[in-house]
C-alpha cells in the first residue's frame, strides 16, 4: 500500500530517475523524539526518515548519538515520546507492543539467548508465542539451523553455553528469524565476535540476506561494517540528527559535509573495494587439471605456462590442491594428484567483496584467490594485479570527479597509498 | 581460513569451540560416594546416640522421655512445625522477593527490606513471647514467629536471584514480544533458582534449630526434650535432644542440597 508513497528522497545510487516509485518503503519514521526523563536534552530530535523493502539500512555514528535509541523505539522497547512509526502502511505507535514485536527480528550484541533452554527451544520462542503447531515449530527450527550453517541433530539440543560465540551468534539471527518477520532490527550483531569469525558471519548473512531480503535496521559504530554490510547507510550525528541517508557508493565519493567526511576517514578508496565484488570484476584462468590426470600430462601442462603450479580439480570442478614440478617429482607415480601438492587457501565465492579477497590473498600462495561458485566450483581466479586496475580506475574516476565537479569543501582523495 | 569459501556445514566455525562448553550440563551432580557420605555420617550418629541410650542406667523418667514412641512423637512434631514455617516463608518471602524487584516498587524496597529485617534481628525467643501472649501458646505463633525470622533470608535471595538474570536475556526475551509476565515466570525465576533455593535451604535448616525454641511455648518437638532435661536437672536428656535435633538439621540440609541439584535448571 505505501507503493503509493511519493517521491524517494533517497534514489538508489546509479538509478536515480529510472523509476518514479522508488522501492517499497516498509517502515517510515515521522519526527520520532526521545525525551529520558532527567536529560535536558533529548536522545533523539525529531528524526525522519524512511527504510526500503529489503534493504539493509544501516544507523552508524559515534557512540552516543542516539542510533540505539532510535532502533529500539522502532519495536519500542524505547518508547517515543513523540512522532509516528509507520510500518508497512500502518501506524504502530499506539499498537499492543508485544503483538508488534512478535512481527519484528530482534538480535542485539549480546545476543540474550536463554542459558536454560535448549537451542531448539530457543529458536521456538516467537512460533510458540504466535501460537504454531508443534510440528511445524519443529520443521521450522531444523530449517533455520540449516540455513545458518548448523547441523541441526547435532545442536538442537545443546544449551547456549556448549557453543562458541559465533555459533551463539547464528543461533540468535535463527531466532530472530524464527516467525520469518519482514522486518528485522540488529544492535550490533557481530559486535562481541572476534574479527575473523565476525568476517565469515557478516559474509554468511549477507548471503541469506540475497535469499531472504528482510527489511533490516543495522545499528553499528563502524563505518567499515557499515559499507560493507549496507545497501544504505544513515550517517547519524548529535541526536540523531541525520548527516547523510545514501549508498555507500555515494557517501563515499560524495560525502555530504566535513562531520560525515570525518567518519569515514582516511582511505576511502580503499574502503571502495569493500563495495566492490569478486563477481564485478573479469576473472583469470590458472592452469587446472582433473584430478585423475597422469603426472606426465601435468608436467607437459606446467611447461606450457606461464604459473608454477597447476590447480587439481575434483569430478565436480571443486578445487583441492595446488600441484608444482617438486610436488610431481618427490611423489611415487602411482600417488593420485589430489593427495599430494598444498591445500588450496584462499577460496572465495563471487558475492566477497574485494577487500575480503585482497585479505585473503595476501597470506595466500601464488597471490591468487580462487574463486567457486556457490556449489564450490572452479571459477577462475582474482589475482592482485585485478585489485590493482580496480583501485586505480576508482582512484581515478574520483580524480576526475575532483576536477571536474565543483563539490569542493572534499579533501583530495588520493591520500591512499 | 577463507572468507566466503565453506558450505554452510556445522563445522566451519565451531573450531574454535570456548573451552567453557566443554562442561556438561551435568556438572552440579556429584558422584555416589558424595550422596553417601552424609546419611552414613547420620547414621553414625544415631548408631552412638541408641548405644548410649540402650547401654546406660535410666530411671523411669529418662526411660519415659527417651522411648521410642516419645522420640519419634517429638520428632514428627518438630518436622511439622519446621515444614509449616517454611512453608509459610516461601508463600510471603518469594512473592514480596518478586514484587521488590519489579519496577513499581523500587521506592519502598529499602522500606521493606528494613520491615523484613526487624523479623531477624529480634530474638526468636523475643517474638516467641510476643506471639504466645497476642495468641496464646501452641502451634500457630510458633510457626508465625519461626517464619518472621527466615523471611528476610528467602527475599532477599529471591531478589538477589532475579536481579543476577543477566539482562540481554531480559531485553531480548521482551524484543521478541513475550509479556511481562511470561518473562517473570519462563525466564527470570527459572534462572533465578538456584539463588532462591539457596535462600530457602538456609532458612529451612535454620528453622529446624530454631524449631527446637516451640517447647516454651508448648509444642511439642525435640525442643522438649532438651527443655526437660534442663528442668529436670537431667543433662543426659538435654545432651541426646540436642544432637537428635542436629541430626535432624543435617538431615533437612542433605535433602534440600539435593532438591537444590534437581531443580537447577538444565543448561546452567
Amino acid at each position: 500500500m505505501s507503493d503509493t508513497q511519493p517521491n524517494i528522497r533517497q534514489p538508489r545510487g546509479g538509478e536515480a530517475g529510472t523509476s518514479t516509485d522508488g522501492p517499497k518503503i516498509e517502515i517510515r519514521l515521522e519526527n520520532l523524539a526521545k525525551r529520558f526523563p532527567g536529560q535536558s536534552e533529548p536522545a533523539v530530535d525529531d528524526l525522519t526518515m524512511e527504510i526500503p523493502q529489503g534493504e539493509i539500512v544501516i544507523l552508524v555514528g559515534p557512540s552516543g548519538c542516539g542510533k540505539t535509541t532510535t532502533m529500539k523505539m522502532i519495536n519500542r522497547i524505547i518508547e517515543p515520546s513523540s512522532g509516528r512509526i509507520v510500518l508497512d502502511g500502518e501506524d504502530v505507535t499506539k499498537v499492543n507492543p508485544d503483538q508488534l514485536r512478535r512481527k519484528i527480528g530482534y538480535v542485539i550484541q549480546q545476543i540474550g539467548l536463554f542459558p536454560h533452554q535448549t537451542i531448539a527451544d530457543n529458536i521456538a520462542t516467537v512460533p510458540k508465542l504466535l501460537g504454531w503447531e508443534k510440528k511445524r515449530i519443529s520443521e521450522r527450527i531444523d530449517e533455520l539451523l540449516e540455513m545458518v550453517g548448523m547441523d541441526p541433530g547435532r545442536y538442537r539440543d545443546r544449551y547456549p553455553k556448549e557453543l562458541s560465540g559465533g555459533q551463539r551468534q547464528r543461533v540468535g539471527v535463527a531466532r530472530a528469524m524464527s516467525a520469518d518477520p519482514d522486518v528485522m532490527l540488529m544492535d550490533e550483531p557481530f559486535g562481541a565476535i572476534d574479527p575473523i569469525t565476525r568476517d565469515r558471519l557478516q559474509n554468511e548473512f549477507l548471503r541469506l540476506q540475497e535469499q531472504i531480503k528482510k527489511t533490516i535496521i543495522f545499528v553499528t559504530h563502524d563505518i567499515d561494517e557499515a559499507i560493507k554490510m549496507g545497501d544504505r547507510i544513515a550517517i547519524l550525528g548529535e541526536q540523531s540528527r541525520i548527516a547523510q541517508f545514501d549508498t555507500p557508493e555515494r557517501i563515499l565519493v560524495n560525502p555530504a559535509d566535513d562531520f560525515v567526511a570525518d567518519f569515514i576517514g582516511r582511505g576511502a578508496s580503499l574502503k571502495r573495494l569493500s563495495l566492490s565484488r569478486v563477481r564485478d570484476v573479469e576473472l583469470h584462468q590458472w592452469p587446472t587439471t582433473q584430478e585423475g590426470t597422469s603426472h606426465d600430462e601435468v608436467r607437459r601442462l606446467l611447461e606450457g605456462s606461464d604459473k608454477t603450479a597447476v590447480l587439481v580439480l575434483d569430478e565436480q570442478r571443486r578445487p583441492l590442491s595446488w600441484v608444482n614440478a617438486d610436488h610431481l617429482r618427490r611423489a611415487d607415480s602411482g600417488r593420485s594428484l589430489g593427495r599430494m601438492g598444498l591445500p588450496p587457501d584462499a577460496v572465495v565465492q563471487p558475492n566477497a567483496t574485494l577487500s575480503d579477497t585482497l585479505n585473503e590473498m595476501l597470506t595466500a600462495r601464488y597471490s591468487t584467490a580462487i574463486v567457486v561458485d556457490s556449489t564450490n566450483a572452479y571459477q577462475g581466479i582474482v589475482d592482485i594485479d585485478t585489485i590493482n586496475a580496480t583501485v586505480r580506475s576508482m582512484r581515478e574516476a574520483e580524480q576526475g570527479r575532483l576536477r571536474g565537479s565543483g563539490t569542493g569543501d572534499v579533501e583530495p582523495a588520493d591520500e591512499d597509498g | 581460513m577463507s572468507t566466503t569459501s565453506e558450505a554452510p556445514q556445522g563445522e566451519g566455525p565451531t573450531r574454535a569451540v570456548d573451552p567453557e562448553s566443554t562442561v556438561s550440563p551435568h556438572a552440579g551432580h556429584r558422584s555416589l560416594g558424595g550422596y553417601l557420605l552424609m546419611p552414613l555420617l547420620l547414621t553414625g550418629v544415631l548408631l552412638l546416640v541408641w548405644w548410649s541410650v540402650s547401654t546406660r542406667d535410666l530411671d523411669a523418667a529418662e526411660q519415659g522421655r527417651l522411648s521410642f514412641e516419645n522420640i519419634w512423637s517429638q520428632t514428627q512434631g518438630h518436622l511439622k512445625l519446621t515444614a509449616a514455617s517454611t512453608v509459610l516463608v516461601l508463600l510471603i518471602a518469594i512473592p514480596v522477593g518478586i514484587m521488590l524487584t519489579r519496577p513499581f516498587a523500587r521506592p519502598i524496597t529499602p522500606l521493606a527490606i528494613a520491615f523484613f529485617n526487624i523479623g531477624q534481628a529480634v530474638p526468636t525467643i523475643g517474638l516467641l513471647a510476643i506471639f504466645a501472649i497476642a495468641w496464646g501458646i501452641g502451634f500457630t505463633p510458633a510457626v508465625v514467629a519461626l517464619a518472621a525470622y527466615t523471611t528476610l533470608p528467602v527475599v532477599r535471595n529471591t531478589m538477589v536471584g532475579l536481579r543476577q538474570v543477566d539482562a540481554s536475556v531480559i531485553e531480548s526475551a521482551r524484543g521478541m514480544g513475550m509479556t511481562k509476565l511470561a518473562v517473570l515466570t519462563r525466564i527470570e525465576l527459572p534462572l533465578a533458582v538456584p539463588v532462591i533455593m539457596a535462600g530457602l535451604r538456609t532458612a529451612l535448616t535454620i528453622n529446624v534449630g530454631t524449631a527446637t525454641l516451640g517447647a516454651f511455648i508448648g509444642v511439642d518437638c525435640l525442643g522438649t526434650l532438651i527443655v526437660s532435661g534442663f528442668s529436670g536437672n537431667r543433662p543426659y536428656l538435654s545432651i541426646i535432644g540436642g544432637l537428635l535435633v542436629a541430626v535432624l538439621a543435617l538431615l533437612v540440609d542433605y535433602v534440600a542440597g539435593i532438591a537444590e541439584e534437581r531443580l537447577r535448571p538444565r543448561g546452567l
